[in-house]
Parts: C-alpha cells; structure tokens; sequence
C-alpha cells in the first residue's frame, strides 16, 4: 500500500520534473529539473522492482542501522576530493588568470567555480560528514536503532541530491548571489524538506533513546540542526519570478538583506562549522583515546554559552558598512566574549587526553583529531580578535580573512571529520584497524604542512594587501593601485596553491587507505545489537 | 593523569556507548577569563553605541560614530591641503611644473587620482593596454601638452555625457560596404607597409591607391595622422590595437570607437589638473 503511494508521488514528481524542464526558463533550471525526473523515475524502477518482493519482517529495532553511515562515509570522502580538487584549481586561477580558459567561460571561471568550491566542502564535504557520524553517534549513545524506518536514506539521497543540483546551478550559472546561500528557491525548497526529515531522523532516534539522559554530542548536532533550519528558512525568504525558472525576488532588501545574510552566514560557520563538529569531536575523540571526557560542566557551560552567543556575532561582518553603528558593536561584543565558550570545547577535546599523551606518537589518527582541535582553538581565537573594528579595518576584504576561514575549514573541520572517518571505517565495515597507519601519519603531515603553507600565505598576502590599501604618502594620498596589490600578492598565491595541493594529496592518501581497510583487511567477527550502557 | 582527575572529582556516574564524563570543574583561569571578557563588553556597550531602544539606540557616552570619525580624516586632509589645491586649481597651467612645490604635490596628488580612477584602463604603470592608450610614450592621439590632457580628462571622448567631449569617427569601411572586400585587402597591406613588412607585398600598390581615395583626409598623405580628428599616426609602428593583418582588417572592416568619460563631473577642477600634470611628466609631456 504504502508501495502504491511511493509510486503514484514519484510518477507525479517525474512528470512535474519533465513538464517543468520544457518550459524552463533557464539553462540551471532546465537541467535541474532533468535530474529530478531522473532521479524520480530511478526510484520509481528501483521501488516497482521491490514491490513483488517479500516483506522483510524480521525485527530490526534491535540493530544499528549502518547502511546509511556506510553511503555517508564513502559520500564524505568523494566530495571531500571533489572540494579540496575545486579549490586547488581555483587557487591557482587566482595566480595565474590564464586558467580562466576562453573556451571555459560562462561555465569553469573562478566566478562560477568558487561556489562550487565552497558548497563542495561545507555542504557537501562537512554536510555528508556531519548527517553520516550524527546517525552513527546518536545510534550509539541513544542505544536506539534510528527512527523513521527507511527515512535516514531519504536523508542520505535527498540531501545528496541537493548538492548534485547546487552544484549543477553554479556552473551553468544559477545563483541567487548570497554567500554560501547561491542556490535559487527551488533547490532551496528541496533542501527544507530534506532537512525537516533529518530533524524527525535525529530527534525521534533521541526520544525512543533507551539511556536516560542524552549525551553532549547529541546536544550539539542538535543545536546545529534547529538552528541551520531556522536560518536556511529566514535567509532564502524569496518571491520566485515564475515556477518554471530559478529567478527571485528576495523579501528583504538593502541592509536588512545585508544583515540577514551574514546572521545568516556567520551561523552557518557557528553551528553547521562549529556545533555540528564539536558534536563529532565530543565522541569519536573519548572513543578513540578511550578516556572519560574531561569536563561534564565545562560541557554544559560552553554549549549553552555558545549556543546563546553565536547567534548575535554576524554584524561583525558588516563593520564599516550601512549598517549602523550600534549593531556592528553588538556584533563584535558578542564575538569576544564567544572567545572562551569557544575555547570550552577545545579545553575538553585537549584534556580529555590526559592520560593518554603518549597516543599522540603511537596513534596518528588521534594526533590528527588533537591537531583539529589545536586549529579549532587558534581559529577560534583569530575570529574574535578580527571581529574588533580596528582590527577589521585592516583585514577586512583582505586574503587574511581567506586564510581564516581555511585554518578553521582544513584544519578543524578537515581534520576532525577525517580522524572520524579513520575511526569509522573499521568499525563499520567489521576491520579491526584501517590498512594502514603510517598512510595515516602520511596524511596527517601532508594535510596539516599543507594548512601551513596556507595559512602563513595568506597572512602575509592578507596583511600586506591591507597595509597597502592605507597607505598614505605625505599630502595624505593613497599610494597604491588595486592592481598593484594584486600584482604583489603573485608569489604568495602560487605557495598557498601548493598547500592546497599538499592538502589534496592528503586527502587522496585517505581515500585510498580507506579503501584497502575495506579490500585488504581481514573481517572481524561482527557484533549485532545494541546494549545500553550501564 | 585522567585516572588520576577520575579518583579526585568522579564521573557524572552514567556511560555512553563506554564514554564516561568526569565531574572536573570549570578550569578557573577559563572562568575568570569568561568573566572578564563579560564585563568589558559591558562597560564597551556604555561607552560606544550600543544597545537598540524603541526609537534609536543607545549612543555610547564618547559619542562615537565610524561616519563622523571617516568624515573627521578626510575632513584633516582637505584642511591641509586647502591651500595649495586653491593655488593649483587657479595658476596658469603651464606655470604648475616651474613651481617646485605646487608640482610634486601635483604629481602625487595625481598619481593617488590616476591610480583611483584611470588605472582601470590605462594599467596601475600608465602603459595601458589594448584598446587604451599608453601614457608613458609621445605618441598621442589627441596631444599631449598639459592643455591638450587637461582637456580630455575634464570632457573625455567620443562619451555622450559631455558636449565638448573629444569626438571623430571612423566609417566602418566594410561593414557600411564602402570599400569592396579585396579593396580592404590591399589597404591593409599599405599601412602594413608604412611601419614594417605587409603580409602580401604585391598588394601594397593597389593599397596605396585605396588610401589615397578613402584614408588621406583624416590620417593625412603620408600617414602620420592628424590629432585634431584624434586620428592615429599610422607610420610609427605603435598601435592602439594591433598591428597584425587581423586586427588592421577588423579596425577597417568595422571601425573603432574608443570612449573615454568625462572627469569634469567628478573630479574637482584641483583634481583634473593634478592628474594631467601626473601623466604629463610620464615621459611624454609636450
């Protein structure tokens, strides 16, 4: 019966899919709607061909459910390669413009492949990483097989779905121009449905749990999915200029826009960045070094604390700019005293080690989570310390802000979602221990020389270019062209590009690492089931 | 140590999945310093606009404004060099580079307008590229004494902005089916011819004829242009454009017409006379 619906819906989602596709009124938009009709009418073959079937009827509730974490892992690492590839190639663009290929353009210019790179690493990369190990973890700590039945892989597919289109919109120029907010509404409306189902996954998993009280990790994916909802929602609020193309009219204009924007983006780094990650860091590091966590509550303390702070800290985006004054205050207030909350989930990351220091040279994959959350605390300190006016003024705008971002992005978020995937793949696939570990230690110095290179680069480009745009000869006349600091900026750029190339091969090691844990590593003895702690 | 933090404050007395949580409290350094950075931010909301109200917001006690404190600096500028922009906005143009002073606050006054709004085009070193000139040679298009640059940069050229802007026109040989096609061809090989090696030496005869006919009037008999109609010299071997085959049949198949604004309406007269002073000690002032 439910079959029967199943069918009738991706029938009517298909037809739409066509319909829609021929009277596009875009490129993006016509191909969008082409994929949906194929992915709407594969599900329809793959449901018609399960549908003469016999039910599987064995009960399920007393297992883990793990397929999905397993399609999550391997997404993880996929895009993670995709991402780190867009980015080393649009780095590269910036030193040498040629690459900008003529025959290219309209299709694989920087200006159409940087979203690609962002979206590929936050939503596809981090988002993967965050829904596969949030389903592992509230599994585990919930001992509670996840709710909703077969829910978790529309979870998986549709969220996946949503990136193929995002990504397909960028490059054939699709975009509603807000920073890591392109896709139009269509794709955005995908994504609400999606997430809405994510939050039913995770919090039903957490209301059916069988241990009394729910674990911090758990708080904080919970956090980062309340809260992505709300401002995905608030954020893409638009009047489509016609159902049958991608254009809109956003609801709020000028500064108001402005603003919505950066509380909007500023939070997508809090909790999609930060909350989501500290909920991974919150397991697989005690897993991993199998110690207690250090602090229950500094736990409770920093979450609500950075929960409550984030959320004001946007208008430091926005200093110098129409938005008056006394919103770029709060913003940097409230991103300074963030300072500690911040440093609350690195404190316990760190000392949840004590004990167990001597695994940082025997264990690379937990150096690579310890690492991680080294970056977490130094971007979490620099983020503050930017967000003061004075200090804005010089690095706003400038690469500095740039090699922010990336000391948080490649070393934080990169790090800890790979020193749970190291940890994840044996255990889901049954290994006792990945292929390799001096692939792991490989990894661990290519990827984080790499930030390095990066980091270091794009501070000196970013302060440089920032004193250069001030500069003032005698009479008070600035000095320096914009070509003129870009023209400076050249050496800088091919060395930030050859981190990002270390940071690649890296991460193409892992792959192939992990990949051998599952092809060459002997199967253990598989444990089903699911116990509570005491 | 962890056994050691275990055995002093115990664990929360519950396990996840094997992970317990010791009852370790807040490290006290974090605290206080949590605390610290509450206070300031307490007393910095006092002290600078802060606080929304139902009508305005709070305006802080040192009555601070990003606004007034731009306004204030470029306000101390224009204060110090009031003087000397009045004095450069009234002397004899010619007269500016024979006051020591008066010019090199001219030049970097107008190398700081140059690299604002004409770099652009004209590259951040005044070279230009293709389509817009270089500033740094004698080769001008328009004239290049501090008259003649003062004057394009107050009404540009070929713009539909400003009545006295600079303008001429090139018909569009081809596309206007002036001239036949082969005919093109030979003219293409003349003007080639006056600068370098055409590319089909046995064309460069009939060219000459077609030159003679169609070109003369604007870029004069023997080629060397006439900067009153802004017509290029076509003998020095320096081109706006290119001087391949290629780009000479596009110039006299479909014409050029290169546009520059009118700075008149957005600089101050100050400004202008910095910045034609600036290009004109380049290289090639006249």
């Amino acid at each position: 019966m439910t079959n029967a619906i199943k069918l009738v819906a991706l029938a009517l989602v298909a037809i739409f899919a066509a319909i829609a596709a021929n009277y596009a009124r875009d490129l993006a938009y016509m191909v969008n709607m082409l994929v949906v009709m194929l992915a709407a009418s594969v599900t329809f073959i793959y449901t018609l061909r399960k549908t003469d079937e016999d039910r599987d009827l064995r009960d399920l509730s007393g297992e883990y459910m793990d397929g999905v974490v397993r399609y999550g892992v391997i997404a993880t690492a996929f895009w993670g390669v995709v991402g780190f590839l867009a980015g080393v190639f649009i780095a590269f663009q910036l030193a040498y413009p040629v690459l900008n290929f003529d025959w290219a353009q309209g299709y694989l210019n920087f200006g159409r492949l940087r979203p690609l790179h962002t979206s590929a690493v936050i939503f596809a990369f981090g988002g993967n990483a965050l829904i596969a190990t949030s389903f592992y973890v509230v599994q585990r700590t919930s001992a509670a097989r996840l709710w909703g039945g077969g829910l978790g892989w529309f979870v998986f597919w549709g969220y996946n779905l949503f990136i193929v289109m995002a990504a397909l919109s960028y490059v054939l120029g699709g975009s509603q121009s807000k920073e890591y907010a392109e896709p139009e509404w269509y794709v955005d409306l995908w994504l609400t449905i999606v997430w809405v189902a994510y939050l039913a996954v995770f919090l039903g998993t957490i209301i059916k749990r069988k241990e009394p009280h729910i674990y911090v990790a758990n708080w904080f994916y919970l956090s980062f999915i309340v809260t992505i909802a709300m401002l995905h929602v608030v954020n893409n609020l638009v009047i489509p200029v016609s159902i049958f193309g991608g254009k809109s009219v956003q609801v709020m204009a000028g500064v108001q826009d402005a603003m919505t924007q950066w509380w909007y983006g500023h939070n997508a780094v809090g909790f999609f960045l930060t909350a989501g990650f500290l909920g991974m860091m919150y397991y697989f590091i005690p897993k991993r070094a199998e110690k207690p966590v250090y602090s229950y509550k500094l736990s409770i303390i920093h979450f609500w604390a950075l929960i409550f702070l984030y959320i004001w800290a946007g208008p430091h985006h926005l200093h110098y700019t129409a938005l008056p004054d006394w919103a770029s205050t709060l913003g940097m207030v409230f991103s300074i005293i963030l300072w500690m909350p911040s440093w609350g989930g690195m404190i316990n990351g760190l000392m949840t080690l004590s004990g167990a220091w001597d695994k940082l040279r025997t264990d690379p994959v937990i150096r690579m989570m310890v690492i991680a959350v080294g970056f977490y605390g130094m971007s979490t300190f620099e983020g503050p310390m930017m967000s003061i006016r004075a200090v804005n003024s010089l690095s706003h705008y400038t690469d500095w802000t740039i090699g922010h971002v990336h000391s948080g992005a490649l070393g934080w978020n990169g790090m800890i979602t790979f020193g749970a995937l190291y940890y994840l793949v044996p255990k889901l696939w049954n290994r006792k221990e990945v292929y390799s570990l001096s692939m792991v230690s490989w990894h661990f110095w290519l990827a984080t020389i790499g930030i390095v290179l990066y980091a270091a680069s794009m501070w000196v480009t970013g302060i440089m270019e920032g004193l250069m745009w001030r500069e003032v000869d005698a009479n008070g006349f600035l000095v320096n062209s914009f070509a003129d600091t870009v023209a400076a900026k050249f050496p800088m750029y091919v060395v930030r590009g050859l981190g990002g190339v270390m940071y690649l091969a890296g991460a193409i090691v892992m792959c192939l690492n992990l990949w051998l844990t599952v092809k060459k590593q002997p199967a253990e003895k598989t444990v089903h089931g699911l116990v509570p702690a005491e | 140590m962890s056994d050691d933090l275990k055995q002093k404050h115990g664990t929360t007395g519950h396990s996840w999945d094997g992970i317990e949580e010791l009852n370790t409290p807040l490290p006290r350094w974090w605290l206080w310093t949590f605390y610290a950075t509450i206070v300031w931010g307490i007393i910095y909301t006092v002290l600078y606009p802060a606080w929304p109200l139902v009508n305005q917001a709070t305006a802080g006690i040192l009555g601070y404004s990003t606004r007034a404190e731009v306004a204030e600096r470029i306000a101390e500028v224009e204060t110090a060099n009031a003087g000397i922009n009045e004095q450069l906005a009234s002397v004899e143009l010619t007269e500016v580079a024979a006051d020591p002073e008066l010019n090199q606050y001219a030049v970097s006054a107008g190398a700081s307008v140059f690299q604002t709004w004409c770099a652009q085009c004209h590259g951040s070193g005044a070279a230009g590229a293709v389509g817009y000139p270089n500033l740094l040679d004698d080769d001008w298009l328009w004239g290049g004494s501090i008259e003649d640059i003062h004057y394009t940069v107050t009404h540009g050229i070929r713009n539909e902005d400003d009545w006295d802007a600079r303008y001429s026109a090139m018909p569009a040989f081809g596309r206007d089916e002036l001239l036949e096609p082969e005919q093109i061809d030979a003219v293409v090989n003349y003007v080639m011819s006056l600068s370098g090696t055409p590319q089909d030496a046995s064309l460069v005869e009939e060219g000459a004829v077609v030159f003679e006919e169609n070109c003369v009037s604007c870029h004069m008999e023997d080629g060397t242009g006439d900067r009153e109609q802004g017509a290029p010299n076509l003998t020095d071997a320096i081109w706006l454009y290119g001087g391949d085959y290629e780009t000479i049949h596009e110039t006299v198949e479909n014409a050029r017409f290169g546009v520059m604004p009118n700075w008149g309406e957005r600089l101050s007269e100050a400004q202008i006379r910095a910045v034609a002073t600036y290009v004109h000690q380049l290289g090639g002032g006249e």
